[in-house]
């Protein structure tokens, strides 16, 4: 099974209709609609501002929306089954005198795990981790990347059903991100929901199921990240030793043209209404001379501009910008 | 990886005690709390001065009346030398001639417990005879004895012998002593609260700066983290208060009798002193609400300090209220203190060292409790819907974003 693909036969573990968020005269959150199935890596996908933060904190009762409904494992108030849910905010915080070990128990104890449990758990996974060495110092004597780490597990020592990350990759250097994807992934292997929101394409394509696209307070889109990318028709690349001849007649006449010194010419175009076979066909008898012909399929970034706007599409470029800085 | 657990989350009480645990822990073991002992020194200082205050109203309080309980005639032949002497004298008390109930002859132990007067003069204007407390006796035995000597025609420098019959206590000596009782307790109570608003304002600024607020909030409803944040401090004052005791024990164990004796209030010592923890708590508890959302509003230690100076004098004024009510006992003013939340349990604790009844106490403390139910709820829900608002990000995309699908 792909990453990307979903079973729908699943139940869901969100499912939340017209949330709708407002403060004071700031319309945050616009009638976001969000289906996530159980065992799903799902992504929830914008630029700073765009309503991520909000929707989230809505999906797991932080606070209320003010129209619309959300349900969390068919509960209404997500608060009733706190001991199934994990969260990781966007802005991470520990109590910087407290132990690692007891920072881990005490996030655990908040979700309904023994403290003596939530310690030993602790201990564990902080062993698991890497961070063995680190277990009886204090939070502020920790790196800033071992600080977040100690409250990720935090976030998993209760072992919930559902995990929810605000931008859980900001702040986070290649390795420690990739060492993420891995835990995401691996959550997921066993059964376990995940929810992150991100302003970083390329991580919603890696990992999601599915992803919800999200500007302006509202979602435009929301489904797989398949689906995304089929909304815009795949290309075909062709490169060719000769600039013209009768063949050309087998390109569509918008089909876009690229010379490089020293190389072929390239097409781009979309697959023509015969099929790649007949052109192919066309081409040789034409004696276009093929260098190279491929298919490629759209990504989510294009998708991400075709259904979001150029504007969104720029901020959310901004933002990634912003975190490699 | 999922938990077996059959409950799915904790209860509100549950999930208090997981934040009261943290924080009183980490309160107790922090330099906050060593500076908190040290508080009380400060308090003490300002209290002396209170005191000062306070020694004026209760000497305004004091009874200067006397009782003329002898024979219609030698009653009526006093108040006539009354008013002949304060033409000339000052420092002569008031004179009142006491009226027998029906046919009964009250005695002047009886006039005095159901009366608010010094002392009361009986027997004849040869041998008159001053029943109350000594002190009031010594105050008074001169005007008496001039008055007496006046009203029988003797000269007056011969004075007639008066005989004594000093009482342990009288109403109105019990009343007034009974006013230094609540003014101490009310006291206590307010230096105790002043110490702990400081703390109280400050104490959702750890979770807003330490940015661990949205854990608590995910995780468990508002109204928890707010009555765990409270018992916490609660729990840590009673620590405090504890070593202040031992403390103050060992002054008293070591001062003797040269430490005054606090006259025993209505309800005598052990109920007056469960009400005062009692009151304590509840005292707490309301203002501690409200200033934990007025801090919960700050979104730094300076914007909190700001705060500081309102909040300081408002805990002033309903102290001044409670304080002011507590010598009209009965009046409207002193019910609105009994049913003013805030200033509620300083009044009640004065009415429990001036008045035995015990109800008033228990409809107090039941609606302390309910206030104190309100104000963590509203505090909570004005706290989520102010704090909790928005992301780290700040630039949303307004503009167009394109037509809502779903695949």
């Amino acid at each position: 099974m792909s990453p990307n693909s979903q079973d729908y036969n699943r139940p869901l573990a969100i499912e939340a209709r017209g949330l709708v968020k407002r403060f004071d005269d700031t319309l945050a959150v616009d009638g976001v609609d969000i289906s996530v199935p159980e065992g799903a890596i799902y992504g929830i996908l914008g630029p700073n501002g765009a309503g991520k933060t909000t929707t989230l904190r809505m999906l797991l009762g932080i606070i209320d929306p003010d129209e619309g409904v959300r349900r969390v494992f068919g509960h209404d108030r997500p608060h009733e089954i706190a001991k199934w849910i994990g969260y990781l905010p966007e802005e991470r915080g520990l109590y910087p005198a407290m132990k690692c070990d007891d920072a881990i128990a005490f996030m655990g104890a908040l979700r309904g795990l023994p403290l003596d449990e939530g310690k030993k758990r602790g201990r564990e996974l902080m062993e698991n981790h890497g961070l063995g060495h680190a277990i009886d110092r204090q939070i502020r004597q920790l790196s800033k990347g071992m600080a977040q780490t100690v409250q990720l597990l935090g976030t998993l020592v209760h072992r919930p059903k559902l995990v929810v990350f605000d931008e859980p990759f900001s702040g986070l250097d290649a390795i420690n991100q990739g060492k993420l994807e891995v835990m995401i992934r691996d959550l997921a292997k066993e059964g376990t929901t995940v929810i992150f929101s991100t302003h970083v394409i390329h991580h919603a394509e890696r990992l999601c199921n599915d992803v919800a696209i999200i500007a302006g307070g509202r979602v435009p889109y929301a489904g797989s990240v398949d689906a995304a990318r089929d909304r815009i028709p795949a290309q075909v690349r062709l490169e060719t030793r000769n600039a013209d001849g009768e063949w050309r007649s087998a390109l569509p006449e918008d089909a876009r043209h690229d010379a490089k010194e020293g190389s072929g010419h390239f097409w781009y175009f979309p697959i023509p209404e015969g099929g790649i076979e007949a052109l192919l066909k066309r081409l040789i008898d034409g004696e276009a001379g093929i260098l190279s012909l491929s298919i490629e399929r759209a990504g989510l970034h294009d998708a991400f501009v075709e259904i979001a706007g150029e504007a969104a599409a720029r901020a959310l470029e901004d933002d990634a910008a912003e975190d490699v800085r | 990886m999922r938990s077996s657990d059959q409950a799915s989350r904790l209860s509100l009480l549950q999930a208090a005690w997981v934040v009261a645990r943290r924080d009183f822990k980490a309160i107790l073991f922090s330099r906050a709390f060593f500076f908190f002992l040290l508080g009380p020194l400060f308090p003490i200082i300002v209290g002396g001065l209170a005191g000062g205050i306070g020694g004026q109203v209760q000497r305004e309080t004091l009874v200067n009346t006397v009782a003329l309980a002898m024979s219609a005639e030698n009653n009526a032949a006093i108040l006539q030398a009354r008013e002949v002497a304060t033409e000339t004298m000052a420092g002569i008390p008031e004179f009142e001639a006491v009226e027998s109930e029906g046919d009964e002859d009250l005695s002047a132990e009886e006039i005095l417990t159901r009366s608010n007067y010094a002392v009361v003069v009986t027997g004849d204007l040869e041998r008159p005879i001053l029943t109350g407390p000594h002190v009031q006796i010594h105050r008074w035995e001169g005007a008496v004895s001039l008055l007496a000597a006046m009203a029988n025609g003797s000269a007056p420098t011969e004075f007639p012998a008066i005989e004594e019959r000093p009482l342990a206590s009288s109403a109105a000596a019990e009343r007034s002593d009974r006013i230094k009782t609540a003014q101490a307790g009310q006291l206590l109570l307010f230096l105790l609260m002043m110490l702990l608003a400081g703390m109280v304002l400050s104490n959702l600024v750890e979770e807003k700066a330490n940015k661990v607020i949205e854990v608590l909030a995910a995780a468990i409803p508002m109204d928890a983290v707010f009555l765990g944040k409270l018992f916490a401090m609660l729990g840590v004052s009673f620590v405090g208060i504890a070593v202040w005791g031992a403390f103050g024990g060992a002054i008293f164990a070591l001062a003797g009798d040269a430490v005054p004796d606090m006259p025993e209030p209505a309800l005598g010592w052990p109920l007056f002193v469960l009400l005062g923890v009692a009151y304590f708590a509840m005292g707490y508890l309301l203002l501690g609400s409200l200033f934990l959302t007025i801090g919960g509003m700050a979104t730094t230690v300076r914007e909190v300090q700001t705060l500081s100076m309102p909040v300081t004098m408002a805990q002033l004024l309903v102290f001044f209220l409670a304080a002011y009510s507590m010598t009209s006992p009965g009046t409207p003013l002193e019910l609105f203190a009994a049913a003013f939340p805030l200033s509620s349990p300083f009044a009640m604790l004065a009415r429990a060292a001036q008045s035995p009844e015990i109800w008033p106490h228990l409809v107090a403390l039941v609606w302390q409790g309910i206030c104190v139910a309100i104000f963590i709820k509203a505090g909570a829900t004005l706290f989520r819907r102010r704090v909790m608002k928005s992301g780290k990000g700040g630039r949303a995309v307004k503009g167009h974003v394109g037509g809502a699908a779903s695949a």
